[in-house]
């Protein structure tokens, strides 16, 4: 049985061409705005798409503006994220998805590295243990 | 027995990690959980740091003249998903749906929660309470409002899912044979939230839940008992037709021009003016679409006494004068024309409610 995002509805754009509601550029600016603090002051940015009022082919028409760019990273954690660098260097995706495929968050982050790429201290030190723990069995 | 009594004094990080969920997994978690609770992603660390150590609240589900609708739309949304995730970390110990036991074992269940989390408990309730008899609803032979106070009396908090239990909602409705009334009408000792809705969003639930179990406190509330973070902008303020109610340009029937290139439902009775609601950004199905997006205007089912608010089809938010004159002056000042078209929806729906109006399939074809 299709599951609910696999079934395609397409919603007719308003004039017969355009193809979102308007969403996508005032979305841009913001990244703008926030990719110029990063660049200057270091400021780490985060928006969370899932809370804004997009309408049919606003998210689609923002993810195409932005492209995409070298890095490309999949990360397996209660369900696949995927991870990616846009054309904009600084400017990340972050699609975190749950075990059954379907989207939990939606990000943008302005950053040099998305931070839940980085390995954790936590994790780190159970990676200790049980590194530890595989050199006793040999 | 004694792992499930283990596992109720592990703080969430604690059970996280003894299935296995890597701290990646948890931060995942947490922007999740940030996404569902409308918190911006810069306060994942501080909802980290709050879900390492909180602890399972055990939560009391009573149901009393409903439809199981509310149940229905928290369980049928995601599965299993972060919402899952959470009811894993909170202790559902009473909901007569979903509970195996029943009768007798079905009610101890409920006074041991009671009795063992005293003060500490949350009560969710969906469904409005008769007052005109109480044998219109009972379980095992209790009233609907004995049980309510008897449950809230050691609760820290009342959860009113649902536009029933939050407003009295459809049993509500004039002439309300049952005599029935909110939750908030009969609990003044208690704090109440509202998640209204029919059915309310389900991320809007488990948001509320979610913030209780992060931060040990219910979120801020709007004038209606509601939380700010959910219900703090109209739904007309958030709808992504709404450059076009700006621009003037409204669909007139369901299958016109109009219609078809998605112009603002305005004219057909849209209520989105005077509903408070996330539908907008939340969505439903998955996020897959809401009401407005489908082609059709918002019932205004998160509003007190939605049902008796006229027809959902009758014009009731368009005023007498000449609108679309008049938004073509006010382009760029919708915000206030919305606020006056709002007004006047108010002053109508009270003519409506008092005259109960009511809408035939003539009326539809009208219409349509």
């Amino acid at each position: 049985m299709p599951r609910l995002q696999d079934i395609a509805v397409k919603v007719e754009s308003p004039d017969g061409t355009q193809n979102s509601h308007g969403n996508a550029l005032p979305i841009l600016h913001e990244i703008h705005h926030a990719l110029q603090r990063f660049s200057s002051e270091g400021e780490y940015c985060c928006i969370d798409l899932r809370s804004l009022p997009f309408g049919p082919g606003d998210e689609e028409q923002l993810l195409q503006l932005l492209g995409r760019g070298e890095i490309h990273v999949t990360m397996d954690a209660l369900g696949e994220s995927t991870i990616w660098e846009t054309a904009f260097s600084g400017v990340w995706i972050v699609d975190h998805r749950n075990a059954e495929g379907e989207r939990v968050a939606l990000q943008i982050e302005i950053g040099s590295v998305p931070k839940i790429v980085f390995s954790q201290q936590e994790d780190i030190v159970d990676a200790i243990d049980r590194l530890e723990a595989k050199l006793k069995e040999h | 027995m004694a792992d499930d009594l283990k596992k109720l004094s592990m703080t969430l990080g604690e059970s996280l990690r003894q299935q296995g969920v890597s701290r990646r997994g948890f931060l995942k978690y947490c922007a999740a959980t940030a996404s569902m609770m409308a918190l911006p992603p810069t306060m994942v660390p501080a909802i980290a740091q709050a879900l390492e150590k909180a602890k399972r609240p055990s939560v009391i589900w009573l149901s009393f003249q409903e439809c199981t609708g509310c149940t229905e739309s928290l369980t049928r949304s995601h599965s299993p998903s972060v919402e899952n995730l959470i009811f894993d970390h909170i202790s559902l110990d009473y909901h007569h749906t979903l509970q195996v036991a029943s009768g007798d074992a079905a009610e101890a269940a409920r006074e041991a929660a009671m009795h063992e989390n005293e003060g500490k408990y949350i009560v969710v309730v969906d469904g409005s309470i008769p007052l005109a008899n109480p044998g219109y609803s009972a379980i095992a032979g209790i009233s609907n409002l004995q049980m309510l106070e008897e449950t809230v009396a050691g609760a820290a908090a009342v959860v009113a899912v649902g536009s029933c239990a939050a407003f009295g909602g459809l049993p509500h409705a004039n002439p309300n044979p049952t005599g029935a009334v909110s939750v908030g009408e009969i609990v003044k000792d208690k704090p109440v939230v509202n998640v209204s809705g029919c059915p309310p969003i389900p991320t809007v639930i488990t948001g509320v839940l979610a913030h209780f179990l992060t931060f040990g406190s219910l979120p801020e509330l709007d004038a209606l008992g509601r939380p700010m973070v959910f219900f703090g902008q109209s739904i007309h303020d958030r709808c992504y037709r709404r450059p076009f109610y700006d621009k003037g340009l409204f669909a007139e029937t369901f299958d016109d021009e109009g219609a078809r290139k998605g112009w603002c439902l305005f004219r057909l009775g849209c209520k989105g003016p005077m509903t408070y609601n996330a539908c907008a950004t939340a969505k439903w199905n998955q996020g897959t679409s809401w009401p407005v997006e489908s082609g059709h205007g918002c019932l205004g089912c998160s509003e007190p006494d939605f049902w008796d608010a006229g027809g959902f089809y009758n014009a009731l938010s368009i005023p007498d004068s000449d609108l679309t004159r008049k938004t073509g002056y006010v382009v760029g000042a919708g915000v206030a024309l919305g606020a006056a078209a709002g007004a006047l929806n108010r002053s109508t729906r009270a003519k409506a409610a008092a005259q109960h109006e009511t809408v035939t399939i003539d009326d539809l074809d009208k219409k349509s």
